[in-house]
């Protein structure tokens, strides 16, 4: 009984399905919440000159690569949208997973750009600003993780035909990960 | 939506909710339950729980401040660490872990659902989780009495570097503990804060427009925008406090180019909405009351609405007036203080609306009517010696003074306490199926809201005469140590445990009530909004048919009807 | 009004005293008007049997005045008390008479010290005077103080003089007062600053300009003999900032 769909799910006195409007209104919360960590880090930024000599110490280039990845995953994305639409399950699931792949690969680069600045001394306590670069792209690897977890489970239910409408849902979330990418690689990367 | 709603009726009926009832066992029926009722009743049995625990530590540093030095019954020594972690872990408790769950989560979850019309919240699991993880938030916070080092001792606001800095707190795991108990609480009020608006917004019962909406729906779903708005940049903050408490990076740090002042900028962008969010709740509490026990149509529906909003947004606008003299510029206090006497505008006006509303009823003071008629009187003095305090030349003095203490026990107590009281008397029947007893529950009212003003009295007085907060023994303060103010501390903690004592016929009237209370009809008090068309207490699925709309929420006394009340579902 | 609750002993403390009284007479005006009407209205509406409630909507223009008007009249009042507000305020806070004396004051977990200059009357020379706790200073002089902290935030509040400022780690933050009237009497630490908070007293004696001198030449000969608790942080931080000018 208690796993049954209420039927309160089901309404939609907005003409919004819940599910979407549900996925809005957790990109609303987690905005205020990027936008609390990147407001911290612009009065620092502002107040501290030597910190843009730490931003030209981290790898644009990695960093433009991943911004690639990521929009490119978008695309991915939506092309699983678009298939799930004209219920095309097994387009969805390959789409779904390669949109699953540019989140491994981004991760992998930033492993990567991890390990050379680790290495090059440049740790999470090493400086306010590196606290802040690893803090900011932590929470934002820890949001592609999370995505990429729900997608998973998403495609194997979108395989047997099931809740085609979540694919939308994954969507507009996979595009507000990306979006907080294209606020982070400017202001980490390539302001100095 | 029309075809919507006869095929809702036919697969409700099919699905036989009644007899799968009664087969599910006690766990999946009590604990592990994704029903917005029982999830409901866990918040409210928590909370209360929590209230006790917060109840206990303010009998405990209130003993000491009356009697410094003496041994408490009950507790033991206060010490000045002991102190610390009491008045810290209070204030922690009974606004996160009382406040918070019974005036949003557990009336959201109980009322939202039933008032618009609908079985459950759209989200079931998520809600059933946001409980799970504020139930281990709880866990943790109380954890955190027990480790090591002691609990965290640093105030509810818990400054930097105080609280960043082990070297400084002495407490290393009872900061950080206190830290991840309060983040966690935050995740698991957004979870309850999302299923509370895209319900609101999306099953509502057919035929139920803006107006419509009760105003307490209203209410919890504006304060849960409110959390949702202002809860952010905090949870980055306490993200950075708990890296500079466990990894030691130097967020905050000033010896490292960190910001402490920074911190209290995030703290009280959350904190000063944060009251806005228990007080729209209560506020909506004592809407519903007073309509019905006046048999008044509620006065201007629209301007409490708008009323709302407006400080809803200037709310966003305040928050460095608890910052005066930190440090911050002293021309950001202008600004600060001109936006904080304008939200003074909007609150006055919704609670002149509220007594507007009680002109020309018919007014019946059973116990819910006695505890929301308190709420506005008493809610009023905490309105009015806020100014004092919002006025920047005033707040150098009374900064951080037991003034500031008072006035916010005067806001928070008769939202939390006596708004939360009203709520449980007219709702126990709802959610209970049996009616409270009304002379004990008068014997309560009175046993709480006169010992109630006899402790914050004593303590505006003590606050002119300059008594700083969060001291354990004024014996160290020459000024301070006299026999006149002696005699207000003790004053206070007299009616302060007398207060508490009368919480004891509640718990028994309470708990004898719910089962061998008088059985309640459906609609005992004649109310109009839609959970008095459930049964008492209502089935898992609430309707047996789901009610559509017709009308507005307060249509009591409608001339040429022959009842004084017309239910929002009745067609004619 | 607030003067009956503790006495007035610095030369702004009758402006903030003024300001309380204001906004009491102008808030305690609204107050007691609305419990009135709130208590008559209790009483005279109370559930009669001849008599049904009346339905009233609230939305016509007629009823909407009883709102309307004194949402008007409130406004009146903040103007009044905002301008109050920052007249005091900007008199405190913001600008500084002309200065006769300066002094540092540092706040630590979990005592006050205090620098002031000795009889060459320049602060930061040889023969500063410093004290733990205890604050000497003269009657009817401005003086000049210098906050700062050493470890966490402390509040500098001398509830007479109706003066409290934060003392924040990594800066140093100026204020002024004026004593106008001779005495002993508290200062607290205004701000949780950890286990000793309670315990974080200081005392202020405000003399007469001979007796000061008295009391400084009598601390000069002791020089250096007080140790400050702990270096100023003045001189060892890179990153301070500058406040209220």
């Amino acid at each position: 009984m208690s796993s049954q769909v209420p039927i309160a799910t089901g309404r939609s006195s907005t003409g919004i399905p819940t599910g979407k409007l549900a996925v809005w209104w957790v990109i609303a919360s987690e905005i205020v919440i990027f936008g609390g960590l990147i407001a911290c880090y612009l009065l620092y930024r502002f107040r501290f000159d030597h910190w843009s000599g730490f931003a030209g110490k981290t790898d644009t280039l990695a960093g433009a690569f991943n911004t690639l990845v990521l929009l490119t995953s978008s695309l991915f994305v939506v092309l699983a949208h678009q298939a799930a639409q004209r219920k095309d399950t097994k387009d969805a699931f390959k789409y779904l997973w390669l949109t699953i792949g540019g989140g491994f690969i981004f991760l992998i680069v930033k492993a990567y750009e991890y390990t050379s600045k680790i290495l090059h001394g440049y740790t999470f306590t090493t400086d306010n600003f590196w606290s802040f670069y690893y803090t900011a792209t932590g929470l934002h690897g820890f949001h592609v993780v999370a995505g990429m977890v729900i997608m998973a489970i998403i495609s194997f239910d979108v395989r047997k035909g099931n809740n085609l409408h979540r694919v939308e849902n994954i969507g507009i979330y996979w595009h507000f990960v990306d979006l907080v990418w294209i606020f982070l690689f400017p202001l980490l990367y390539i302001a100095k | 939506m029309a075809n919507l709603s006869s095929s809702e009726a036919l697969s409700h009926s099919d699905s036989g909710h009644d007899t799968h009832h009664e087969k599910m066992s006690f766990w999946s029926k009590y604990v592990f339950s994704t029903d917005h009722k029982v999830i409901g009743m866990q918040y409210l049995f928590t909370g209360m729980f929590m209230a006790l625990i917060g109840g206990f530590m303010v009998y405990a540093f209130r003993m000491q401040l009356a009697f410094p030095g003496e041994a408490v019954p009950g507790f033991g020594n206060v010490s000045a660490g002991a102190y610390n972690a009491l008045v810290t872990n209070h204030g922690t408790i009974m606004i996160f872990w009382v406040a918070m769950p019974v005036l949003i989560a557990a009336l959201g979850n109980f009322l939202i659902p039933l008032m618009i019309g609908c079985d459950d919240m759209v989200f079931p699991k998520i809600n059933r989780l946001s409980y799970q993880i504020f139930l281990l938030s709880a866990l943790v916070l109380i954890a955190s009495f027990f480790v090591p080092g002691g609990p965290f001792g640093g105030a509810w606001t818990a400054y930097p570097p105080l609280s960043a800095q082990a070297k400084f707190n002495l407490t290393p795991l009872g900061a950080p503990m206190w830290v991840i108990a309060v983040a966690l609480e935050f995740v698991a009020f957004l979870l309850g804060g999302i299923n509370f608006i895209t319900t609101t917004m999306n099953a509502r019962a057919k035929g139920m427009k803006m107006y419509d909406i009760p105003i307490i729906v209203w209410m919890i779903v504006i304060a849960s925008i409110l959390f949702m708005a202002s809860v952010g940049p905090l949870m980055a903050g306490a993200i950075m406090l708990l890296f500079d408490q466990t990894l030691s990076t130097n967020f905050f740090n000033p010896e490292y180019g960190g910001d402490p002042v920074l911190w209290q900028h995030l703290f009280w962008f959350f904190g000063h909405p944060e009251v806005y969010v228990v007080l729209l709740p209560a506020m909506g509490i004592v809407a519903e009351v007073i309509t019905v026990f006046a048999r008044k149509k509620l006065f201007a529906y629209k301007t409490v609405l708008y009323t709302t909003f407006a400080t809803g947004v200037i709310s966003f606008f305040v928050w460095a007036h608890h910052q005066f003299i930190s440090g911050i510029d002293p021309r950001m206090a202008n600004v600060f203080t001109i936006t904080t006497l304008l939200i003074s505008v909007p609150i006055a006006e919704m609670l002149f609306v509220y007594i507007a509303t009680l002109y020309g009823g018919s007014i019946q003071f059973k116990t819910p009517m006695l505890f929301a008629l308190a709420f506005l009187a008493e809610f009023l003095i905490g309105g009015v010696t806020g100014i004092h305090l919002g006025a920047s030349g005033t707040d150098i003095y009374f900064h951080d003074t037991y003034f500031v203490l008072a006035h916010f026990h005067y806001t928070f107590v008769p939202i939390a306490i006596i708004a939360v009281f009203a709520a449980i008397y007219y709702w126990f029947p709802k959610m209970f199926g049996r009616m409270m007893n009304e002379f004990w529950g008068k014997v309560h009212f009175w046993g709480t809201v006169i010992p109630f003003n006899f402790i914050f009295i004593p303590l505006f007085m003590l606050g002119m005469a300059g008594q700083h907060r969060r001291i354990y023994n004024y014996n160290h303060f020459p000024d301070l140590a006299t026999p006149e103010l002696q005699n207000l501390r003790i004053i206070a903690t007299v009616a302060l445990v007398i207060m508490l004592l009368f919480q004891i016929p509640f718990l028994v009237n309470f708990f004898v009530s719910m089962f061998k209370g008088k059985k309640a009809e459906a609609n005992p008090w004649k109310a109009n909004t839609l959970e008095w068309t459930a049964p008492s207490p209502p089935p898992h699925g609430n309707f047996k048919v789901f009610p559509e709309v017709y009308r507005p929420p307060y249509e009591y006394s409608v001339p040429g009807r022959k009842e004084d009340y017309w239910p929002q579902d009745s067609k004619d | 009004m607030l003067t009956h609750f503790i006495e007035n002993a610095s030369s702004f403390g009758q402006d903030i005293d003024s300001l309380f009284s204001l906004i009491t007479i102008l808030a305690g005006f609204w107050f007691i008007l609305a419990e009135l009407i709130l208590f008559y209205f209790i009483f005279r509406f109370r559930r009669k049997k001849e008599e049904p409630a009346k339905y009233v909507t609230g939305e016509k223009k007629s009823e909407m005045k009883w709102i309307k008007i004194p949402h008007h009249l409130i406004l009146v009042c903040d103007v009044a008390i905002v301008i109050g507000a920052i007249f005091v305020w900007v008199k405190v806070k913001q600008d500084t008479p002309p200065i006769d004396e300066e002094i540092r004051v540092i706040g630590q977990q979990w005592a006050w010290s205090f620098v002031q200059p000795g009889p060459d009357g320049l602060l930061d020379t040889a023969d500063d005077i410093s004290t733990v706790d205890k604050l000497h200073i003269k009657v009817d002089t401005t003086y000049r103080f210098h906050l700062e902290s050493v470890d966490v935030v402390h509040s500098f509040s001398v509830p007479v003089f109706r003066l409290k400022q934060d003392a924040v780690p990594g800066r140093t933050i100026s204020g002024w007062f004026k004593a106008t009237k001779e005495g002993e009497f508290d200062i607290q630490c205004a701000e949780m600053c950890g286990l000793g908070h309670g315990v974080m007293a200081a005392r202020i004696f405000i003399q007469s300009e001979e007796k000061h001198n008295e009391w400084m030449t009598a601390s000069a000969s002791r020089t250096n003999s007080t140790q400050l608790l702990a270096t100023t942080p003045s001189q060892k931080n890179k990153t301070k900032q500058k406040q209220n000018g």
